[in-house]
């Protein structure tokens, strides 16, 4: 099967920053890829390589074949930037309806589009009238229209709340039951909300990780937290045998290895009634991300954003 | 084509949604009818058809104003579309990045001409009517001065381009814009008029002036109209004075704007060309 992206150790230079380097990427026609990374990982640079806007100072890339920018790439391409304002005074409708004429789409996709989108009882409200959630899925709808082959979305979720966003990956998912492509890149895993097929992390402009997100989770091979409830007067006794740390003065906490989860939840249930509740939780997407963008100070980052 | 179509009419529907085309056919009308009525009284005296006169004054007042109304409509296209996100998905289309400027021409020009043939459209009927009649040749300068003023706008407007798609700030376009109207409607006539002044043995009035006058869109825009009515029974001081010393006359000073805008569109594309957004 033909890729709809080759990228090949594709590097991108500006002036003194090294946005890009060595990055080789492929997405296979259906198929929905995360591109994660933090700000200035080089995510939307890549989007722009992709888009021909600009070209990559080494390395190679090829859209369903085509050179980036060539007209043929721009006929199965649509793309959605992150910060997109739309002319105030248009109607939804009529911004939908001249990206679909640019694109050379039939009208009639314009409103099915903007049924998926669930813009329809809005659509012939101006644009100013929109909140912040309805613009960016008028974005959306303007990217769908023409049913592209390749969809390029710059951090599309951001700023959706959990519903709509629920509904975002549904309508993307819909997109890849038709043979579409999807590439969209996030800040962190836990936007994504494990719905892509897989998950490609872009550190400094380098690719560090890129693959199905379970893959991920056992390559991190982040530890397993497990913390265990003592029942009242027993929590010595509990704390002695299963080792850990004592928290609150009732609980034990301990982190394993995924591969000795088990041997440990046996044996803490053979303590019988000395434990009142045990909770395993395994490292959420966050922790994941984190291992592989690797920021140390991320406590106090998080904190401030 | 059907890109360029496109883009030019969503191009008119935003100038009339923002309103953008009523505020400047009012101002246009505004001062015709200013001039309107102040001319009328020199009309009279010296039996020269009102409609006439007040052509002559509105062609005057078209090098002020028509321009400026050009670059504060173009200077934003390219900039602007930048800034907002939105011309990164005009180029992500299919759509070629000289289709793109060529409808967003089409779109101003119409925005621009649209409002100029309502300002003085209007004034120019009402002066008609208010003068009770007369000559309906004298009609035909009105729609002549409509007809050169778009021509000028056009210029002004592929001019604002290269404003808009040299900068990547809205604001530093702004300044441009600006910068080049007071150049080439005021500073351009002032300093042509200190070298008159300096110029002792005639050689500058002679030789270089004429084609320096009509090398500025505006001016050329000018001396067309101005040599097209009766310069003589208006007593026009631009176009009776400078008229016989000038290399080319007519319809043919018209040329200047034209090329102008040629030139402006062709280098604006370029630059859009290189733009990496």
């Amino acid at each position: 099967m033909t890729e709809i992206v080759k990228a090949r150790n594709v590097s991108m230079k500006f002036k003194a920053v090294d946005a890009l380097t060595d990055v080789s990427l492929d997405v296979a026609p259906g198929e929905q890829v995360a591109l994660l990374g933090h700000n200035g990982a080089g995510k939307t640079t890549l989007f722009r390589i992709m888009l021909g806007f600009i070209k990559p100072t080494a390395g190679s890339i090829s859209i369903a074949g085509f050179a980036p920018g060539s007209n043929e790439a721009r006929r199965i391409v649509s793309y959605l930037p992150e910060q997109v304002a739309f002319p105030k005074m248009l109607t939804g409708r009529e911004v939908v309806r001249f990206y679909a004429r640019l694109k050379g789409a039939p009208l009639d996709d314009v409103q099915s589009v903007l049924a998926k989108v669930d813009l329809v009882d809005a659509a012939d409200r101006r644009v100013e009238t929109y909140s912040k959630g309805m613009r960016q899925r008028l974005g959306l709808a303007q990217a769908l229209v023409g049913k592209p082959a390749l969809l390029l979305l710059d951090e599309p979720t951001s700023g959706l709340d959990p519903l709509s966003r629920q509904h975002f990956y549904e309508l993307i998912a819909d997109v890849a039951r038709q043979g579409g492509s999807v590439l969209l890149s996030s800040h962190g895993l836990s936007e994504l909300e494990a719905k892509t097929d897989r998950v490609a992390i872009l550190r400094n402009g380098r690719l560090v990780a890129n693959g199905p997100l379970a893959a991920l989770q056992d390559e991190a091979n982040l530890p397993v937290r497990i913390r265990v409830r003592a029942a009242a007067t027993a929590i010595d006794k509990v704390h002695a045998e299963i080792g850990g740390g004592r928290i609150n003065g009732a609980s034990v906490e301990l982190f394993c290895a995924r591969g000795e989860k088990m041997r440990i939840l046996s044996k803490i249930s053979g303590l019988g009634a000395k434990v009142e509740d045990v909770d395993v939780a395994a490292p959420t997407l966050d922790e994941v991300y984190r291992h592989f963008s690797k920021i140390g100070v991320d406590e106090a980052l998080r904190g401030t954003l | 084509m059907h890109g360029v179509l496109t883009i030019a009419a969503t191009e008119i529907r935003i100038g009339l949604r923002n309103r953008w085309i009523i505020l400047s056919s009012m101002i246009l009308l505004a001062f015709a009818l200013i001039l309107v009525l102040l001319g009328s009284a020199p009309g009279g005296e010296v039996k020269t058809d009102a409609v006439t006169v007040v052509v002559a004054s509105l062609s005057t007042l078209s090098v002020y104003l028509v321009p400026l109304i050009a670059l504060l409509l173009s200077f934003d296209a390219i900039a602007g579309e930048i800034d907002r996100g939105t011309l990164q998905l005009v180029l992500a289309s299919p759509v070629s990045r000289g289709a793109v400027l060529v409808g967003k021409f089409l779109g101003h020009v119409a925005v621009l001409g649209i409002a100029v043939s309502f300002g003085y459209g209007i004034a120019g009927i009402v002066t008609y009517l208010a003068n009770g009649g007369g000559e309906l040749g004298a009609l035909i300068g009105v729609g002549r001065l409509i007809v050169t003023s778009i021509i000028l706008g056009a210029t002004f407007i592929a001019i604002g381009y290269i404003a808009s798609a040299s900068v990547r700030q809205t604001g530093t376009a702004a300044a441009l814009a600006i910068a080049i109207w007071l150049f080439a409607v005021v500073l351009y006539d002032l300093a042509l008029l200190g070298g008159l002044l300096a110029s002792q043995d005639g050689f500058f009035a002679s030789e270089v002036f004429p084609w320096l006058l009509v090398l500025n869109p505006a001016d050329a825009f000018r001396l067309y109209n101005m040599s097209a009515i009766d310069a003589a029974a208006v007593g026009s001081n631009l176009g009776g004075g400078a008229g016989s010393a000038l290399p080319i006359s007519g319809l043919a000073t018209m040329a200047s704007p034209v090329i102008w805008a040629g030139m402006a569109l062709g280098l604006s594309t370029f630059i859009l060309k290189r733009i990496r957004p």
